[in-house]
């Protein structure tokens, strides 16, 4: 057996076999995955009672033992129905027009339903890597989008469309407006402060770096301070912006600062070949950075922007305290409404702005995961 | 070397590597069908075919870097079964060498050798540092070993990989392709190593493409394509004559 | 490239670049000069003062949670401000702690072998990076702290602990003199054991023998200090809390606007650290595990001496950047007036005094300063995990 075994010629092939049943299909997996080990099925085990703990009173509360409509507060009180009410969809309803306008006056609300779709055809337009004449997108994204909008939302008596003072603004609203204008403008600032950090001119490095580096250092709150309380001090008074305005010119610095950030990483990922083919063919500095660097740069770091924006939003909730309206603030306004006063009519306000921006950040996030998966399918390529 | 009562009844066999009846299957997957190989003590055995045959992944067996559903591998007459303290015993006498060397980015060339004897072997220190130097020097780079492997080419990283594998005085040396991830011009200088290490003695498995290598040095020569063992034997007979016609197609497409 | 085309090309561009850098020059000087006329003339108008001289001016407002002597009628703005200063290094420190321990233990569990411990650690993270940090400490704020029964039907917790909306009371420790012995015992404990690790390590350097120094570190630690607590008679008391008709007397407290932004800044950071923790691990190839296997280390030693350190090294930037949001992050405290230096000295004293440039000057180097230490603290210890090859 042992002679034989040195030389050796296989006659037919052997039998390709299924395999073994405890290793491969439900069992296999279940096995493999939950209970390989006694300390594997023991975390099985706890984690198994932590969701049986934690999701089905998360469930009653949302939906099961939720209180849908009401006129009151008496509809979302224990009851004899409903000893332990959950959720208050009701007061959400009642108040939903306030959350997503503020006081904008009704007659004009027309405007900011306008501004929604205007402002979701653009995202969609850009978003969608596939979709026709993206640079016209952008245009209209970054130009026209903006100047519409400022037209839309404020008003022009001229053209018929009544003053409504930012004063009036609120929730929703006054949270995608504050979100849009810091992406609008971060981004061409952005690119400007990495450009200038970049520069090969000491003055405009010099400064785009202090910008840059102590925007980053200080808490955007006391950029919002600074914004709100500075700002009016140092322009004379006749042009002392309004309230809106000064939140909104702290969050642009402050996110375009972050972006600067994100875009130099993006900059920095293009190799030196680019720039040097870039000069060979003599192509002046704009023209270089705008027809070869800056389309790469964008494009390998869009992942980072989104995620970029994604820290914008949530950071949008921190004109709140500088006593701006915007979503999580006409929040807190509603949950201290006397008429709805029950014990889980804040627990309700925070699961519904919860609800609201995880939505919108988490779709952002798989958007950014899609294009991050997409373009390195692309590069191994 | 004095055998504890393995899976072998008791009876010490003579072979180094022992496996029988080995099936393995990633999912759906059949990888190993049926191996059945035995490797005397001292034998050379390189391990060519196709890529996706199973040969890395048989090799990886030996010292369970892979776990298989069916049958049994047998190392050094240590019985590999799910036993961790059988693992560590045949993985500390079973050396094996890298496709992407695998050296310790953080770690010096010298403390990449001294790792395993001091932490493994629980050797002092600079007992383990004579050792390495030992072997940086047969693989000629001791002047090598203050240095991070970063600064070294790819040619001497895989030196150094089989300087680290021999501190552990292996009865067994395992090569995963050990030279398909170097530049052309640095492939001599690992293989000349492995020639003079096949001078030694040592049991060696070495799966590559560099039928040169295996004309000059093996004993025997294994041919795996789609999971299986085609066929075994030795170098001349193998290059000469192949018997099967898997064999044959495989042998002129790589050298011609 | 020949040179006679470059050269005029050279100079035209290095004209167009001085131009362009006194511009900008000119324009932010014209800016800061413009400001700076403005808010003189401002300030004029509305009456206030410059400078730094409010600094020693009695502060004559009340701060709910001071680490230091504070009287509002006789401590000063300084005063306030260090007080401030503290609380905010208070739940920052505490919060880099926490956070961090939990954000490795998710970031571990997220890699988990175990599907649904690796599930419930993925959801963890999404759930938690998803929702803006300000809404959830208003959440653990108003909706779990502030809904807590009141005083008088405090929930009491075993041990002597009351809980209620005015926050967590717990008994305070009185350490009677003989306690030094203990301090003392633990301290001896510590560098003993200090030594003991080093001993050890230069004996595996002579000899070979693996340094096995945990029971030892247990003994000295833990074993020791409390012998000599025993034998020293037991020298610690509690005050213990005890609801009164108004307030509750005695006991320490911590205050619910505390706990909950520690609460939520640990939850949120910890989130985020998890990802960085993750990343880290992953960034360690397959096969340096392997490598380690096939060497004959066991899987402990191929953690300690294999992945780690080199995992370390690349968590630790991404990690301090973590950290310095967090610290940043606190200045949220002002939300829900937990008195950090923001509360305090951005939100109190500016409003008292009306000096907004100086206050948010300062309130800005301050952070930019704590930023500036942190980096560099990281920076050191980056270097003590060995950011050496590359």
């Amino acid at each position: 057996m042992v002679a034989a075994d040195r030389i050796y010629l296989r006659e037919a092939p052997a039998k390709l076999l299924p395999a073994p049943v405890a290793s491969t299909g439900v069992v296999g997996w279940v096995r493999a995955n939950l209970f390989s080990s006694p300390g594997n099925i023991a975390l099985t085990i706890i984690c198994a009672a932590l969701i049986v703990w934690i999701v089905p009173p998360l469930l009653r509360f949302f939906f099961f033992d939720a209180v849908w409509s009401g006129a009151d507060r008496e509809a979302c009180l224990p009851s004899a129905q409903n000893p332990e009410p959950g959720a208050c969809w009701a007061f959400i309803r009642a108040w939903s027009s306030y959350f997503t306008y503020g006081f904008y006056p009704l007659g004009e609300r027309w405007r900011v339903d306008l501004f929604f779709f205007l402002l979701a055809f653009g995202i969609a337009w850009l978003a969608w890597l596939g979709a026709p004449r993206r640079d016209i997108g952008a245009i209209y994204f970054f130009i026209v989008l903006p100047i519409l909008s400022y037209v839309l939302l404020s008003g022009v008596p001229i053209i018929g469309l009544p003053d409504v003072p930012t004063s009036l603004w609120g929730g929703i609203l006054v949270t995608i407006v504050v979100a849009t204008v810091g992406i609008v403008a971060s981004l061409p600032l952005g690119i400007l402060l990495a450009l200038g950090r970049r520069s090969e001119m000491p003055a405009v490095r010099l400064f785009s770096v202090t910008f840059i580096e102590f925007v980053r250092g200080v808490p955007l709150i006391t950029v919002l301070f600074m914004a709100s309380v500075m700002l009016p001090l140092f322009v004379p008074d006749r042009l002392a912006p309004d309230k809106l305005v000064r939140a909104l010119i702290g969050v642009a610095l402050f996110a375009s600062a972050y972006m600067a950030e994100v875009v130099r990483g993006g900059l920095l990922s293009i190799p030196r070949g680019q720039y040097e083919a870039a000069q060979a063919l003599a192509l002046p500095y704009w023209r270089m950075m705008a027809l070869v660097i800056l389309p790469q740069a964008l494009r390998v770091t869009l992942p980072n922007i989104v995620n970029t924006f994604i820290g914008l939003f949530k950071d949008t909730t921190l004109v709140f305290i500088v006593g701006i309206f915007d979503f999580l603030r006409t929040i807190e306004a509603a949950r201290g409404d006397p008429h709805w006063a029950t014990p889980i009519t804040s627990v309700t306000g925070y699961a519904f702005a919860a609800v609201f921006y995880f939505v919108c950040c988490y779709g952002m996030s798989r958007y950014s995961r899609n294009v991050e998966a997409r373009l390195a399918r692309a590069h191994r390529r | 070397m004095t055998n504890p009562s393995s899976g072998t009844d008791g009876e010490k066999t003579g072979w180094a590597v022992e496996i029988s009846a080995l099936n393995k299957w990633y999912g759906d997957f059949h990888v190993l069908r049926d191996i059945n190989l035995t490797v005397a003590r001292g034998e050379r055995i390189v391990i060519c075919g196709p890529s996706g045959g199973g040969k890395s992944t048989m090799l990886r067996c030996i010292n369970r870097l892979e776990d298989w559903q069916r049958g049994r591998v047998v190392v050094d007459g240590k019985d590999l079964t799910d036993d961790p303290k059988q693992i560590l015993a045949v993985r500390r006498d079973v050396g094996m060498v890298f496709q992407q060397f695998n050296l310790f980015p953080h770690l010096t060339v010298l403390e990449n050798c001294t790792l395993a004897p001091i932490w493994v072997r629980h050797m002092p220190k600079k007992d383990a540092e004579e050792l390495a130097m030992r072997f940086l020097r047969r693989v000629r780079i001791p002047e090598q070993a203050q240095k991070y492997p970063v600064r070294l080419s790819g040619g001497q990283q895989q030196r150094v990989a089989i300087a680290r594998a021999l501190c552990m005085s292996p009865n067994i040396m395992l090569f995963d392709e050990p030279t398909s991830a170097l530049d052309p011009e640095m492939v001599k200088e690992v293989l000349d190593t492995m020639v003079e290490l096949a001078g030694d003695g040592i049991t060696m498995l070495v799966v590559t493409h560099e039928m040169g290598f295996a004309r000059q040095v093996a004993d025997r020569i294994i041919f795996m394509a789609e999971g299986q063992i085609v066929e075994i034997n030795e170098p001349k007979a193998f290059f000469e004559h192949p018997q099967h016609e898997r064999t044959r197609l495989f042998l002129q497409q790589i050298l011609h | 490239m020949s040179k006679m085309l470059q050269l005029p090309l050279r100079s035209r561009q290095q004209w167009a670049s001085i131009a362009l850098q006194a511009a900008l020059v000119v324009v932010i000087g014209g800016l800061a000069y413009g400001a700076f006329i403005n808010a003189a003339d401002n300030l004029a108008k509305a009456h206030i003062a410059s400078g730094f001289r409010f600094w020693d001016n009695t502060a004559g407002f009340d701060i709910s949670q001071t680490l230091i002597g504070y009287s509002p009628s006789t401590s000063t703005f300084g005063r306030a401000f260090w007080v401030g200063l503290l609380n905010t290094l208070l739940v920052a420190s505490l919060g880099i702690v926490l956070a961090t321990a939990l954000g490795f233990t998710i970031g571990i569990a997220r890699l988990s072998r175990n599907w649904l411990v690796a599930r419930l650690a993925g959801g963890y993270v999404e759930l938690i990076r998803n929702v803006p940090l300000l809404l959830q400490i208003l959440f653990w704020y108003n909706a779990v702290l502030k809904s807590l029964p009141d005083l008088h039907s405090s929930i009491s917790i075993s041990g002597g602990a009351f809980l209620n909306n005015r926050g967590l009371f717990l008994p305070r420790p009185e350490f009677a003199d003989k306690f030094d012995y203990v301090a003392a015992a633990l301290v001896f404990g510590i560098v003993a054991t200090l030594a003991v690790r080093i001993w050890a390590r230069r004996r595996q350097e002579r000899t070979g023998q693996p340094p096995r120094t945990l029971s030892f570190a247990f003994g000295l630690i833990v074993v020791l200090p409390l012998l000599v607590f025993f034998a020293a008679g037991a020298p610690l008391s509690f005050s213990f809390p005890e609801v009164g008709r108004f307030n509750i007397r005695g006991g320490t407290e911590i205050l619910p606007e505390f706990a909950a932004l520690l609460v939520a800044l640990t939850i949120y950071t910890a989130a985020f650290i998890a990802e960085v923790v993750r990343a880290g691990i992953l960034a360690v190839s397959q096969g340096q595990t392997e490598a380690a296997q096939a060497l004959g280390l066991r899987s402990g030693s191929t953690l300690r001496l294999v992945v780690v350190p080199q995992a370390m090294r690349v968590i630790v930037p991404p990690l301090t950047s973590q950290y310095l949001n967090l610290i940043k992050n606190s200045s949220l405290a002002v939300a829900i007036g937990y008195p950090d230096l923001v509360q305090v000295f951005a939100g109190s004293v500016l409003n008292i005094t009306g000096q907004a440039v100086e206050v948010i000057a300062i309130t800005m180097a301050v952070y930019l300063f704590l930023s500036l230490v942190t980096s560099l603290l990281m920076n050191l210890y980056g270097r003590t995990v060995g950011i050496v090859e590359r």
